[in-house]
């Protein structure tokens, strides 16, 4: 396309959209335009491709229920809802309930969002509010990286290091101080639900930190210089002046974690112990959803076993629907309307 | 509203001047403290990491396939085949869909309720396990063919970056000044082609940029390759056997009872990890050199 070819005192008065008719009197650009074809064909296969990639969003969300739902119609229809709450897992008598699994993916989850929202409002309130600026980059890109570590990483270096440190230093002392709660307490093998939980939240932290960070940042300034110029401290100010103003979209951030949480898989496999029990001291092994999807799924082979565990990725699936639909909500909700948010 | 929130610090007496400066300390204290914990992790498996695979590589670990256990030696050259071949069919499939729903809703959809929806639900996918993904594409692809494949690991990958590229091509894109677009309307420029060589060469560094994130988020991936691309101990290329890929092969070793697998996957491990902080830091260096500076 060479538009210098056109003169521009010739250029009228064009609208927007190359494609609409216009009426006015036949001009040299018309006539350059027309020269070269009409465009508007090239214009709608354009706008119609680019629908199409939009559309395969919803395609692709819409097979994976549907493949689920589908594969998963044999113990559907046998166990009903009682799939859910019972704790049998007997693959050889075709008898399956998933409330171990369920029960382990909860509980880790939510240790680990006991360990890592109060470090990851730390870490979001030290970057947006105190850090000096010549160290806020560094501090977010090494953050950040702690995001994009893979899971298995993860894993492994918990397997090699953090399970032999829980073992012989934490849980020890873990079981001799809170010991009589009897949710640190029994053997003490390493793999255990408390090291899922701690993976976890070394997992889910970057998460959280960065979206709160993200959504503080959209508190206006004002409000912070106000609240510092009637006498509060720093605290104080980032209190009420920016915590509560951002709170929504804070729970949405912790929101979002728990559901990168749930449907966490591989380091969780390779801490966790992997046994279908549902105990209540930490320190026991446990079992999640995903990892019993990632351990025996390619062991399936009669149809039942297959058809269970799809439903467990099916249960999976709707859960972390739900939850990240109300985190995104919540989220939105905030960055959205940034300024209008201020009662 | 606000004055009200702010009502109990003015009436601060000169009583509780003091608590309220220790409580201040102490809340910055333990902000620091926190951001000190979080990074010790952090530098503690790098360190590690370093430590483990810096010792456990050489020249054999990029040219060897492995040997069987109790040999000593091997290496995992086909492993990085086919984590090449996978993430080449998955940047086949998911970029140019998910640049192409991200021109649609930055370009055409804007805020109307079609773009909403869009929006959301790639929002939802990328919440989606990938294990999950894995069964879906295992129950769509392995058991029609009854076996597995590199296509269904690369599908599944390529399935998993459409919305990260949706998302980031979208805020590049609304970062273009609408001047721009106008301009090349004005002089008569068809609107698809406005959109390419204008809207889109203008955010390509942004574009770039998102792509390389997905690229690096996925090519971390374990769990949806363990009953799609399944594992080989052999390297192949072709698309239709099963495939060995490097996060599934860190994963087979580090769960072993070996020594020397133990040692082979910390290398995998160090290998992969390079390659993430690699592309994340040179997506870092090029947004903060861009001309969208100050872009995401």
């Amino acid at each position: 396309m060479q538009p210098a070819k056109i003169s521009v005192s010739e250029s009228e008065s064009v609208p927007h959209s190359s494609d609409a008719k216009l009426s006015a009197a036949p001009s040299v650009v018309r006539t350059f335009l027309r020269g070269r074809g009409n465009s508007s064909v090239a214009d709608g296969t354009f706008k119609a491709l680019v629908f199409l990639c939009a559309l395969s969003i919803f395609g692709i969300v819409f097979l994976i229920a549907y493949e689920l739902v589908s594969r998963s119609q044999l113990t559907l229809s046998k166990f009903g809802l009682g799939f859910f709450f019972h704790s049998a897992w007997d693959p050889v008598n075709g008898n399956f309930g998933a409330w171990p699994f369920i029960y382990g993916t909860l509980m880790s989850s939510l240790l680990a969002l006991l360990i890592s929202v109060p470090f990851a409002l730390g870490v979001a309130i030290f970057l947006t509010e105190m850090c000096p600026k010549w160290l806020r980059g560094p501090l977010s890109f090494l953050t950040e990286l702690l995001a994009a570590i893979p899971s298995v990483v993860y894993g492994l270096w918990a397997i090699f290091v953090l399970i032999p440190l829980l073992r012989d230093d934490v849980n020890p002392k873990l079981t001799l101080t809170l010991g009589w709660t009897g949710f640190f307490s029994g053997p003490n093998a390493g793999y255990s639900m408390l090291a899922a939980g701690v993976v976890l939240a070394i997992m889910i932290l970057p998460i959280i930190s960065s979206l709160t960070r993200e959504v503080m940042t959209t508190v206006p300034m004002v409000q912070r210089e106000g609240v510092l110029a009637l006498g509060a401290t720093r605290w104080e100010m980032i209190r009420i002046g920016v915590l509560r103003n951002a709170r929504i979209g804070i729970v949405g951030a912790i929101i979002l974690g728990l559901g990168r949480a749930l449907g966490e898989t591989m380091a969780v496999t390779m801490v966790i112990g992997n046994r279908p029990e549902v105990a209540k001291s930490f320190l026991a092994p446990g079992y999640t959803m995903a990892s019993v999807l990632a351990n025996e799924f390619s062991e399936a082979t009669d149809n039942m076993y297959l058809s269970a565990l799809i439903e467990v990725g099916l249960a999976l699936f709707l859960v972390t629907i739900v939850v990240n639909a109300c985190a995104r909500l919540l989220v939105w909700a905030v960055t959205r309307g940034a300024p209008a948010r201020v009662a | 509203m606000a004055a009200h929130a702010l009502r109990p610090p003015l009436r601060a007496s000169r009583v509780n001047v003091h608590t309220r400066r220790i409580t201040n300390h102490i809340v910055n204290g333990l902000a620091v403290l926190a951001t000190i914990i979080v990074i010790a992790p952090l530098i503690a498996i790098l360190f590690y990491l370093l430590k483990q695979g810096v010792t456990s590589l050489n020249w054999d670990f990029f040219t060897k396939i492995p040997v069987p256990v109790g040999e000593v030696g091997g290496g995992m050259e086909n492993a990085i085949v086919g984590s090449g071949v996978i993430l080449a069919l998955a940047s086949l499939i998911g970029i140019p869909l998910g640049i192409g729903a991200g021109i649609y809703l930055a370009e055409y959809a804007g805020t109307t309720r079609m773009g909403n929806a869009v929006r959301f639900t790639a929002d939802v996918l990328n919440g989606v396990p990938s294990i999950v993904m894995g069964i879906a594409i295992y129950a769509l692809i392995v058991l029609p063919q009854k076996h597995f494949s590199a296509f269904a690991g690369g599908v599944v990958l390529g399935v998993m970056m459409v919305p990260t590229v949706t998302r980031t091509t979208e805020e590049m894109l609304r970062m273009v000044p609408h001047a721009i677009r106008e301009a090349a309307l004005g002089l008569g420029v068809p609107a698809w082609r406005s959109v390419l060589t204008i809207s889109v060469r203008t955010a390509s560094a942004g574009i770039v940029t998102g792509c390389m994130l997905a690229f690096a988020r996925v090519a971390g991936e374990t769990a949806p390759l363990l009953f799609t691309a399944f594992g080989n101990a052999f390297k192949s290329t072709s698309l239709n056997e099963p495939i060995a890929a490097l996060p599934l092969q860190i994963f087979v070793y580090a769960v072993s009872p070996y020594d020397e697998w133990h040692r082979l996957a910390w290398a995998g491990a160090l290998v992969l990890i390079v390659l993430i902080i690699a592309s994340v830091a040179l997506v870092r260096y090029v947004v903060s050199r861009g001309t969208l500076k100050g872009a995401s």
